[in-house]
């Protein structure tokens, strides 16, 4: 039972509606700062998953023939050629223009019709998606077909160079899952002090209690109760307002459809755990508190 | 019913405040208490009504060795024995009635078998139309009254009350006593310190033992020849 139940008689036996002071205040703070953290880490955990796994079985082949028209029929002949094997699930030559119009941004063109831009001798690129997870077997069959269809051409795994982001955007999210670590210590720690202020102040009560014969349990039923509720309006506070955050980043980062921002979201399974995430801390919560209390009732007679 | 033998207490590294304390209550019969301030009369008290273990010797209540019983058997003893304290201890923040109802309610008396008995102890204090007050509110002699009707009402087997009569009036003094004649004679043990010599002539058959500097003596021969020794 997270909060125990207690006969409404038996309540009143501590003094006081509620345990005051800034407890509750406190961990509303600590569950706003960790709810953000947990969002963070699992939209930074799917971001790291998504481009992972989007680089992961892809390779761009680089043809860089002199000749323009040996080229481009080097980079068909390849395309025609990967296609057909078995471990590629697709096999794309990009266009030329399409390589203009992504270097034309860099030259301030977005027409591709720039003298230099026209200029520049560029290579022939084919895109290609492989099949499966066996990512070495197939590496080793693409080099032996790119060495008899365009010899020469420089294969170049994607995970060479998204890796490193992928990795970065991975720990961050490891980061963010310690610091709710962190803050979940910090929340039973606050539940710890105000479990044994809570005794210190009332310790006469307890002490007459304990005298006319309260067992250990019901006397820790009592301050269980109260300190439960107690965290439980801070939890809820700090539940709200980072649910407010959250929706309003939500809504700004909806409008942002380029890159990587694409790729972070809660998803259902971020959702599900955000929305456990208070009750878990009202249950651990509750839990040290009657941990503390019961330990701290036994230094007493 | 009370077996103390060998008995010595001290706190911390300090001398023994009682020592050697040895002696044998029975079963419904009627003790008093008595020696100077500073005697030891409060800390043997605390260890007949179990808020402390003693430093060595032997304790036996209910005929259970309470030096060595584990902390969660003793709430179960505490409920059998009624305990007034020289400072009443009652609770602030609860009303006369709530503070008498106190020990049913924790031994798990349903709200409605209490109002009855916790009425009629009220009446009998006195306090029937002061049932709602709070401690604060009451004279000294009515809080001690209330702690009074909160010892007995559970019916307790072993009755210890430190200076019961010390705050009420000559009357209410004999009322009182009245009360824990009344208890005994239905079979509780009784154990009262005091002070006041003139209480002890008031009770027949009532044995009386002296603290002097934390040893025992027993100028009634209580301890040496008790009524009803087996």
């Amino acid at each position: 039972m997270i909060i125990p139940r207690v006969p409404a008689q038996h309540r009143r036996l501590l003094p006081d509606r509620r345990l005051s002071g800034p407890t509750p205040w406190v961990i509303a703070i600590l569950m706003l700062l960790t709810l953000l953290a947990a969002a963070a880490g699992v939209g930074l955990a799917r971001s790291a998953n998504a481009i992972g796994s989007a680089i992961a079985g892809r390779v761009t082949v680089q043809i860089v023939t002199a000749n323009p028209v040996v080229r481009a029929e080097q980079a068909a002949a390849l395309r025609r050629a990967a296609a057909a094997q078995p471990f590629v699930r697709t096999a794309r030559a990009v266009e030329q223009a399409e390589l203009r119009a992504t270097l034309g941004q860099w030259f301030g063109t977005t027409e591709g019709d720039d003298p230099v831009l026209r200029s520049l001798p560029l290579p022939a690129l084919v895109d290609i998606d492989f099949v499966g997870e066996n990512r070495a077997g197939h590496m080793a069959q693409l080099r032996a077909l790119v060495a008899r269809e365009a010899p020469g051409a420089r294969i170049i795994p994607h995970a060479e160079w998204l890796g490193p982001v992928a990795r970065l955007i991975r720990s961050l999210a490891w980061v963010a899952g310690g610091l709710v670590l962190l803050m979940t210590l910090a929340s039973a720690a606050v539940v710890i002090m105000t479990a044994r202020a809570a005794l210190g102040t009332h310790y006469a009560t307890i002490e007459m209690l304990h005298l006319i014969g309260a067992t250990d349990q019901q006397i820790t039923r009592l301050f269980q109760r109260r300190i439960a509720i107690d965290t439980a309006y801070g939890i809820a506070l700090g539940t709200v307002v980072a649910a407010a955050i959250l929706l309003l980043i939500g809504w700004q980062w909806s409008g942002v459809t380029s890159g990587l921002a694409e790729t972070a979201s809660l998803g259902p399974a971020g959702w599900a755990l955000l929305l456990a995430l208070p009750l878990l801390a009202i249950a651990l919560a509750a839990l040290t508190a009657r941990q503390t209390l019961l330990a701290a009732l036994k230094k007493i007679l | 019913m009370v077996e103390f033998s060998g008995v010595g207490l001290r706190y911390g590294p300090d001398a023994e405040i009682l020592s050697d304390i040895s002696f044998n209550l029975q079963p419904g019969s009627f003790y008093f208490l008595t020696g100077a301030s500073g005697a030891g009369k409060t800390s043997l008290l605390k260890m007949l009504y179990l808020a402390q273990r003693p430093s060595r010797g032997i304790v036996r209540l209910f005929g259970e060795d309470l030096v060595s019983m584990p902390r969660h058997r003793l709430p179960g003893f505490r409920r059998r024995i009624g305990v007034v304290f020289q400072d009443f201890r009652l609770l602030p923040h609860l009303s006369a009635r709530d503070n008498i109802a106190l020990p049913l309610r924790i031994a798990g008396v349903g709200e409605e078998d209490l109002s009855g008995p916790v009425g009629e102890m009220l009446s009998w204090i006195g306090l029937g139309e002061r049932a709602d007050a709070r401690p604060a509110t009451l004279s000294g002699g009515e809080q001690q009254r209330v702690a009074i009707a909160r010892a007995v009402i559970a019916r307790p087997q072993l009755l210890v009350a430190d200076e019961p009569t010390g705050n009420v009036d000559p009357d209410m003094a004999m009322r009182l006593l009245g009360l824990f004649e009344a208890l005994n004679r239905l079979g509780t043990t009784v154990v009262v310190a005091t002070h006041d010599i003139h209480l002890i002539s008031r009770i027949e058959n009532a044995q009386m033992m002296r603290l002097e500097k934390g040893r025992l003596s027993d100028p009634t021969g209580a301890l040496r020849y008790p009524p009803n020794r087996t």
